[in-house]
């Protein structure tokens, strides 16, 4: 606890590294909002359609008299859901890696995101759901089931919940709950058109309509994740330690997974599952930040939320004129990244 | 009577209980595909069903029993068997009940090169079967050297594989979407795994595969049993380690990636044989030849089940997937509760 809130007055004079480490992690959080605000002028670029620069300012600034100005005015939204999802997925994993102490988590790995799917899938082929507020509600239920569930699962029987217990959980409640989607889905063909869009995540389709709806949720999940910075910290001392720190680590750990779960439900019922933006976030800011919550969580979100618009770029720029969706293109950039954690890592500490 | 002679009579007892139970076992097998064979939509009466089967031509029986059900049965019970073999070998190589193919992703290797074959490549057959063999062998391969530090602790195979196989999944979820979207149903069908419209011809490279790999597995059971004990005491009891290991992991990834390029993935069926064999005829000695009758009847049982006793029709796949699912939270719970995962 030697770097306080910056502007709080300093009782002692600090050691010159903490100076430096604060000063760097400053720099980090400014290029962070930099190198987002460089990505987002990316997403409204470059798209399927080549588009010239003339075009790309005659959208932005509402008139849609050309073919290509109206594809820059559509790329608005999609630019806004992408960092939203973004920042909501990697504070997400930022916290489920801080609240299970497990460098694995994830809302993909862990299944919260299969989860929230499955329950948005029942909820429209039984229950016939069709508002995107119902959508919400439901995913964020599925989410924080499937949370719970496989936390459960992971920690049951002797021990502590391993990372390499709770993935198997994650991964074995991943592989149900897709076998269920398509049990659910395969006997309606109504629906059957829009199971693909709950296995693989997207923003393509993105309308304020279904992103305004979800902002309530979103910055509810940023205020308790954020707030949950401190004890985060104390928590990662071990659970005796917080307890004498005063800390009241069922209830704190509470808070900030329902964040978590508040995020990555909203996150999922918006553009369906998508995964390795939690896990990716959090270790490439650990790098850069350090380990103290009050600054990993916010540059997490940042990390996210560039990462996930750089990945639906590639994805526009790679198929083109067609289109990956950025789940996709996640999941085949991320996957490397988490055997290359697992390699690191001794066995033992798996 | 001498301890020893105590001791080999016990031997000979459990022996007997064994052979017993594994009979039942198949007992339980050929009364389920007479089941399937006779009684789907409408009944055929036994007789019939066996006429059928000798070659004669009878009305109505030679199409349901001859042309449907023999065909769908017969793939049903060698694609089980070769998965529950290769998941039973899997998990007494790595000595460890959750490194089955489907979970570390050697399932979806195979099933990314038959989808890329089919849908990307245009092709169909024995090109298919052959590529996602190649596909399946490849990704353990690629598995094995990732999770390798100076040896391949469990642990770390099993988290490599999921990683893998996400990354797999992309690769399919990615060639489906290049799919055109009258295959696309038909891609997703295949890809829960289902044996829906088999055909005999479909059957023969698995049945082929069935006898040459299963045969190798069986003939170095012994030895894997021995390398239960660990390598160290299976190499002073005169087992050659490394030359079994190879052999037995490319023959179990073999006959999973026929299997799969044949009736898709089927979820958890390579998963569920091992340990439910171990639970019926006791997890002592070779489970091998056990796990693929156990696997032929998952499959079997749950085809019909998905075709007859659930409200809806659904591919095999699924029904195991839904089944296998909760059993895999159990056997993680008991795992965990025993210690043998940390």
């Amino acid at each position: 606890m030697t770097a306080g809130p910056v502007a709080e007055p300093v009782p002692e004079p600090i050691p010159a590294p903490a100076h430096a480490r604060r000063r760097l992690r400053g720099l980090w959080l400014a290029a962070g909002a930099l190198a987002l605000a460089g990505a987002a002028a990316l997403s409204l670029a470059f798209g399927a359609r080549a588009v010239a620069w003339a075009d790309v300012a005659a959208g932005l600034s509402g008139r849609v008299d050309t073919l290509d100005a109206a594809a820059v005015a559509v790329r608005v939204p999609r630019t806004v859901l992408a960092a939203l999802a973004g920042a909501a997925l990697g504070l997400s994993g930022a916290v489920m890696q801080g609240v299970t102490r497990n460098p694995l988590a994830d809302p993909g790995i862990l299944g919260v995101n299969a989860g929230a799917a499955l329950a948005v899938v029942i909820g429209v082929a039984w229950f016939g759901i069709e508002s995107v507020e119902a959508y919400l509600w439901t995913a964020i239920l599925g989410a924080a089931a499937a949370a719970c569930f496989v936390y459960a699962v992971g920690s049951l029987g002797r021990g502590a919940a391993t990372p390499l217990r709770l993935a198997l959980a994650g991964a074995a409640t991943s592989i149900a709950a897709s076998s269920l989607v398509v049990a659910v889905v395969l006997p309606r063909n109504d629906i059957a058109g829009g199971v693909r869009a709950w296995q693989v995540g997207g923003v393509g389709g993105a309308s304020w309509e279904g992103i305004l709806p979800a902002l309530p949720f979103l910055l509810a999940g940023f205020a308790l994740s954020l707030i949950s910075a401190r004890s985060l910290d104390q928590l990662a001392l071990g659970e005796e330690l917080a307890a004498g720190l005063g800390v009241r680590v069922a209830r704190a750990r509470a808070v900030a997974a329902l964040g978590a779960v508040l995020l990555c439900g909203a996150a999922t019922a918006v553009c369906g599952p998508i995964g390795f933006v939690g896990l990716a976030a959090p270790h490439l800011c650990r790098l850069l930040v350090g380990v103290e919550h009050r600054w990993l969580l916010p540059v997490s979100a940042l990390a996210g939320a560039i990462l996930l618009l750089l990945a639906d770029v590639a994805g526009r720029l790679a198929a083109r004129p067609a289109e990956l969706d950025v789940g996709l293109v996640t999941a085949f950039v991320g996957a490397p990244l988490f055997i290359w954690i697992v390699r690191r890592r001794k066995v033992r500490a798996l | 009577m001498s301890l020893a002679a105590h001791v080999a009579g016990l031997r000979r007892a459990r022996g007997r209980r064994r052979q017993r139970l594994g009979l039942m076992l198949l007992a339980l097998l050929l009364a389920a595909a007479a089941l399937t064979l006779s009684l789907g939509r409408s009944f055929t009466p036994p007789l019939d069903v066996l006429r059928v089967l000798a070659g004669e031509e009878v009305p109505v029986a030679s199409f349901t029993v001859g042309e449907l059900r023999l065909p769908r049965a017969a793939l049903s019970i060698l694609a089980g068997m070769a998965f529950g073999l290769g998941g039973a070998a899997f998990q007494t190589l790595l000595r460890n009940p959750l490194a089955s193919p489907d979970v570390i992703g050697i399932s979806s290797g195979a099933g990314a090169a038959a989808v890329f074959a089919i849908v990307l490549l245009g092709w169909s057959g024995p090109a298919v079967s052959l590529l996602a063999v190649a596909g399946g062998l490849g990704v353990a391969l690629a598995i094995w050297a990732l999770a390798w530090r100076g040896g391949v602790a469990g642990a770390r195979l099993i988290l490599v594989g999921i990683g893998v196989s996400a990354m797999l999944q992309s690769v399919t979820a990615w060639c489906l979407s290049q799919a055109p979207s009258w295959t696309l149903q038909e891609a997703m069908r295949w890809l829960t795994g289902s044996v829906n419209g088999a055909t005999l011809e479909q059957s023969r490279p698995l049945l082929a595969a069935l006898l040459a790999l299963g045969a190798v597995l069986l003939a170095q059971a012994r030895a894997l049993e021995t390398m239960r004990l660990g390598d160290d005491a299976a190499a002073a009891l005169g087992v050659r380690v490394e030359r079994t290991r190879l052999v037995v992991a490319l023959a179990a990834v073999g006959l999973v990636s026929v299997a799969t390029a044949v009736a898709g993935p089927i979820a958890f069926v390579a998963f569920l044989s091992g340990p439910i064999a171990a639970r019926v005829v006791g997890a002592r000695g070779s489970l091998l030849a056990p796990a693929a009758l156990v696997g032929a009847l998952l499959t079997l049982g749950a085809d019909y089940a998905g075709q007859f006793l659930l409200p809806g029709r659904y591919p095999v796949g699924v029904v195991t997937g839904a089944l296998g699912a909760p059993y895999l939270l159990y056997l993680i719970v008991r795992a965990g509760r025993s210690g043998a995962l940390s």
